[in-house]
């Protein structure tokens, strides 16, 4: 018995394949979702993966927000399927308003493309239960527009309720605010983050790093237990 | 202090592929009739002192040299109120 | 408005060309004549004009590039070679790879991001139209003065635009180099590689054959980018409208070639082609020619179908056009509604513009008249050649008499000490992470080494394990001492390299930056680079697959040193096998390997202490390169190193430093008896490396060099948490890490 985790090909998204590979290893089935399809083929969770979808262009994830697979993610990640946004995915996310606030370029204005050490905040998501509150991982991080931004209501809101998933350690690596990587909507179905977990799940490629595996660890068991 | 804006846009014959992306999202969106999108930078700069033809001459200059990159882009610099 | 048709060129032979102001010569411009038996139309002169120029022909520099393929090594790994997009070679298990590099070297001095970015698109479609799937790009970069003013310009442009188009991609940064000397400045070198991957039976070669298959354009619309010159002509037959604006810089579009590059793969996948060419520089009337001439030699094409981005263009614009991100196809009639099909699922534009026919001309018509009627050979293949004369230059031999031997050498320990700090922290030797960081190494999921290692190395195969590597390296100061020698060193360190990762070098692509072909002294250089480098790549087995040739880099007279940029690519049958650069184990015994000699002629040392550069550079002895090869990849197979980094600019020390700051750990050294502290630390001979080996594998690891005749010596150990080289100096790890990756940023950022 396992699961089956979709994830959205839109153009100009980069990691689906990666993602891809790291359900397969998690041990899922994992199964490819095409942007102009409003069908999710019965998966039971769905990730965003990383990239460029429509090459950033207006605003990251502004353009693929509205294409008709996101329709049925939007419709169905209200009724408590689970969903992780990657990098792109979690800027589509907040585009979406599944998640709050914004994700702004860089404050240093560059790309960055480094080993990243995160504290996971949340282990209760659907997407972390496999860590334990206040672990420390390191994933890669690499993207243009990586600040997270949201007002101070929603900053103070967010960390009352432990919404905050994922903090970067040592340094911050865009000038997000609170050293935000990751946040999770209230349900805890709809995680999103900026650094790569599926760049992190094999031990020679990559960082040479398996911590990222846990998020697809965490969603099968979740998926498999339900 | 008076707003002086200064709009930077790509040369006309310059490929804009941000504003093809957003123009062909557009018809999916239901936006119909939009021939072409070009999108551009709007700079607002507050300016201290009298806007008298030597400090539009000044900005003219830091359009020039440093808002837009004449190579590729076009700029147009204008007083408003 | 007058169309110059081929009827209204045979009436009028006496009409005035322009063909001066397309850069031909009058003895060019009569052969075009003759090959027509009349005189060219607008088109045909354009046609003519840009396919017989020096970038698209080669025309200075092919008689010295046939020696790459006149001594060719026997190597039964080559499957397509010189001549085609780029070459291809079996890595096995059925997999083929193909590479190239190429320059971009121009157009990003005028506009660093868009002059770079462009230059990644264009050799990630050479590679896509091989039919491979790209897996990964290096970047060998050449600058002027790191803290010159324009430099700081031009670098972070280029950075930001090899990045925003390569990130954008999702096509893996493994490698490269930066490099910064005075003599770019003005004419910085963007060189950029790309490595692609498919089974042998999808090899895809750029010919149209099969009369009645169609020609098929696709990708971004036809604007009027990079048609400079041809603007004359358009002035001439246009006389009452003039055309509006060209631009004068071309922008990459990285997201449309993401979209290009997938719509291809998956036209490849369902095998809906016969032939295919990426559009580059001369564009249509490049692909057109080309296609045509390789295959059965007939086309025509309808040139009011290519889908224009601005309306203005006339027909010899749109020929000439080298709007990016653009393919073109020729696919049988059964297989062009799917096609089209594919195009559309991706968003991708597609035009059926024309067909092959069973005539040997290619024709060009314009709303049903005929602009074009050539025989494409003569366009594509049989250009001009040229004789340039060379001479070796009269300053040649003061500069070797220049020895940098006798340049002043450091006298205690103290002076060694501030030497190593100022070679690890000088731009050239500094930590490049600024730089690098801003490209994703990651994306694919299947870099296994990326810079700052000796090679980049991807897995192609999950199952298997199976990998390739690629270095890239060029040292523009030894090839000014020696052009010869220079080049071979260049081949000699990315070979290196290669097998430091462990993976086997099998073939080489390289790219060729000199200043103008017309100076007698540059074509001398021209000429010894290239002898040098086939010379060496028939002694090490490895085949030239092909290449670029970058020329006139030069600011008045001042030509750029000669720098032949050498890209070596390697398989490894299993990427576990690979060997890192880092010291990442205390107690690790600390091999060096070849022998060291006093050479300083055109070192990092030389440059760094005395801004000096005369002598001889390191010499060559590739029959060594590849014993310390063999025994590199050995002990990466057999699990008796689990470090290795090759000895190059900077010498010992600047590996040693690079080793154990990204190991995390320190190293004690011993001047080995013979040597002498300084000659051990700086100096730069050719073939060597060092390695860390493991206490339980010295006994057999030592065994094998001995036995191999390869000098192995132990020169210390890998502990603590600095560099100590025992009686000189010590130096904490914390300070040369401040040291080695303070310099750049500060610079630049």
């Amino acid at each position: 018995m396992t699961a089956r985790i979709g994830v959205v090909t839109f153009p100009g998204t980069l990691d689906d394949r990666d993602a891809l590979r790291a359900a397969r290893l998690a041990g899922a089935e994992p199964v490819s979702l095409w942007h102009r399809d409003k069908d999710l083929k019965q998966v039971d969770a769905v990730v965003l993966a990383g990239g460029f979808s429509y090459g950033d262009y207006l605003r990251a994830g502004a353009i693929s927000r509205f294409s008709p697979v996101m329709e049925s993610i939007i419709e169905q990640a209200k009724a408590g399927m689970p969903v992780l946004g990657i990098c792109n995915g979690f800027q589509i996310l907040t585009e979406a308003h599944l998640l709050p606030g914004a994700m702004l370029r860089n404050n240093h204005l560059h790309f960055i493309c480094r080993d990243q050490k995160l504290r996971v905040e949340n282990a209760e998501t659907a997407w972390t239960s496999d860590y334990v509150q206040g672990q420390e991982i390191e994933v890669p991080l690499k993207n243009m527009d990586g600040r997270y931004v949201a007002d101070e209501r929603t900053l103070d809101e967010l960390e009352a309720e432990g919404r905050v998933a994922f903090r970067y350690l040592d340094m911050n690596p865009n000038g997000s605010l609170r050293d935000i990587a990751g946040i999770t909507n209230a349900a805890g179905n709809v995680v999103g983050l900026m650094p790569h977990p599926e760049h992190a799940v094999e031990p020679l490629v990559g960082t040479g790093k398996t911590d990222g595996l846990g998020f697809f660890t965490s969603i099968l068991k979740k998926l498999v237990n339900a | 202090m008076a707003r002086v804006v200064v709009d930077v846009m790509l040369k006309p014959e310059i490929l804009d592929p941000q504003g093809q992306a957003v123009q062909r999202a557009l018809p999916r969106l239901g936006f119909a009739g939009i021939a072409d999108v070009r999108q551009g930078k709007r700079f607002e700069l507050e300016v201290e002192g009298p806007v008298d033809d030597a400090a539009l001459a000044r900005i003219h200059e830091m359009a020039e040299t440093f808002l837009a990159n004449t190579v590729i882009e076009d700029f147009i610099v204008k007083v408003e109120s | 408005m007058s169309l110059d048709t081929v009827k209204h060129a045979s009436e009028t032979p006496d009409s005035e060309q322009p063909w001066k102001e397309l850069g031909l010569k009058e003895d060019e411009y009569a052969r075009i004549r003759e090959i027509l038996g009349r005189r060219p139309t607008g088109a045909e002169l354009a046609m003519y004009s840009v396919m017989w120029s020096e970038h698209c022909s080669y025309k200075s520099s092919k008689v010295h590039l046939k020696q790459f393929g006149e001594k060719v090594p026997e190597n039964d790994a080559m499957l397509v070679g010189i001549g085609e997009n780029a070459g291809v070679v079996d890595v096995g298990q059925g997999y083929a790879v193909t590479f190239k590099v190429e320059s971009h070297n121009h157009p990003s001095y005028i506009e660093p991001y868009q002059g770079a970015a462009t230059g990644v698109g264009g050799i990630v479609r050479d590679i896509l139209a091989m039919g491979a799937r790209p897996v990964a790009v290096v970047d060998p970069l050449r600058f002027g003065a790191a803290d010159h003013p324009d430099t700081k310009r031009v670098l972070p442009g280029v950075v930001a635009g090899i990045g925003g188009y390569g990130n954008c991609l999702g096509l893996p940064n493994i490698g490269g180099e930066v490099v910064f000397d005075s003599c770019y400045q003005g004419n910085p070198l963007v060189n950029a590689g790309c490595i692609g991957v498919m089974k042998h039976e999808d090899i895809h070669l750029a010919k149209a054959s099969g009369p009645g298959n169609k020609v098929i354009l696709y990708g971004a619309r036809t604007g009027g980018d990079g048609i400079g010159g041809v603007s004359v002509l358009a002035s001439e037959t246009f006389d009452d409208t003039k055309p509006t604006k060209r631009p004068a810089v071309q922008v990459g579009d990285p997201f449309q070639e993401k979209l290009l590059i997938e719509c291809t793969l998956e036209i490849f996948k369902e095998k809906l082609v016969a032939g295919i060419q990426d559009l580059g520089g001369a564009g249509l009337s490049c692909a057109t020619s080309e296609l045509a001439s390789a295959g059965s030699g007939g086309m025509r094409v309808d040139l009011e179908k290519v889908h224009l981005r601005d309306a203005t263009l006339s027909p010899e614009e749109i020929l000439m056009s080298e709007s990016q991100e653009r393919m073109c196809a020729i696919v049988e009639p059964e297989h062009v509604d799917r096609f089209l099909e594919i195009c559309e699922k991706w968003d991708v534009i597609a035009v059926v513009i024309g067909e092959v026919t069973d005539g040997e001309r290619l024709e060009i018509f314009w709303h049903g008249e005929q602009i074009v009627d050539v025989p494409p050979r003569s366009v594509a293949h049989e250009g001009p050649t040229y004789h340039r004369p060379f001479a070796r230059p009269e300053w040649q031999d003061a500069l070797q008499a220049d020895d940098a031997g006798k340049l002043p050498r450091p006298q205690d320990g103290a002076e060694l000490k501030d030497q190593v700090l100022k070679l690890v922290s000088s731009p050239n030797q500094a930590s490049k992470s600024w730089i690098t960081d801003q490209y994703d190494r990651f994306v694919q999921g299947n870099t296994v080494l990326a810079q700052p290692e000796d090679a980049g190395m991807v897995r192609i195969d999950e199952e298997t394990n199976l990998g390739v590597a690629m270095a890239t390296d060029g040292n523009g100061r030894y090839a000014k001492l020696d052009p010869y020698t220079g080049a071979q060193l260049a081949l000699a360190e990315a070979y290196r390299n290669v097998a430091a990762s462990g993976a086997k070098p099998l073939a080489i692509s390289d790219c060729l930056n000199f200043g103008s072909p017309e100076d007698p002294a540059v074509m001398w250089q021209f000429a010894e680079a290239t002898r040098g480098l086939a010379d060496g790549c028939l002694q090490l087995g490895t085949p030239v697959t092909g290449g670029n040739v970058s020329l006139y880099n030069q600011t008045g007279e001042t030509a750029i040193h000669p720098t032949p940029v050498v890209a070596v690519l390697g398989v490894i049958d299993d990427v576990n096998r690979r060997t890192p650069i880092a010291f990442a184990e205390e107690g690790q015994l600390l091999y060096l390997l070849g022998d060291t000699r006093e050479e300083f002629g055109g070192s990092a040392w030389s440059e760094v202490i005395h801004q000096h550069l005369g002598g001889m550079p390191p010499a060559v002895d590739l029959d060594r390169e590849k014993l310390l090869g063999e025994i590199l990849i050995s002990a990466s197979r057999d699990g008796m190193i689990d470090a290795a980094h090759d000895l190059s600019d900077g010498g010992l020390v600047q590996a040693v430093v690079e080793s154990c700051l990204r190991g995390g750990n320190g190293a004690r050294l011993v001047v080995p008896e013979g040597l002498d502290a300084f000659t051990f630390l700086f100096s730069e001979s050719a073939g060597r490396a060092v390695v860390a080996v493991p206490r339980s594998e010295e006994l057999r690891f030592t065994d094998m060099c001995g036995a191999r005749g390869l000098p192995a010596t132990r020169i210390g150990v890998v502990d603590g948490d600095a560099v100590d080289v025992q009686g000189e100096f010590t130096l904490s790890l914390a300070e040369l890490r401040e040291a080695h990756e303070a310099t750049i940023p500060a610079l630049l950022a």
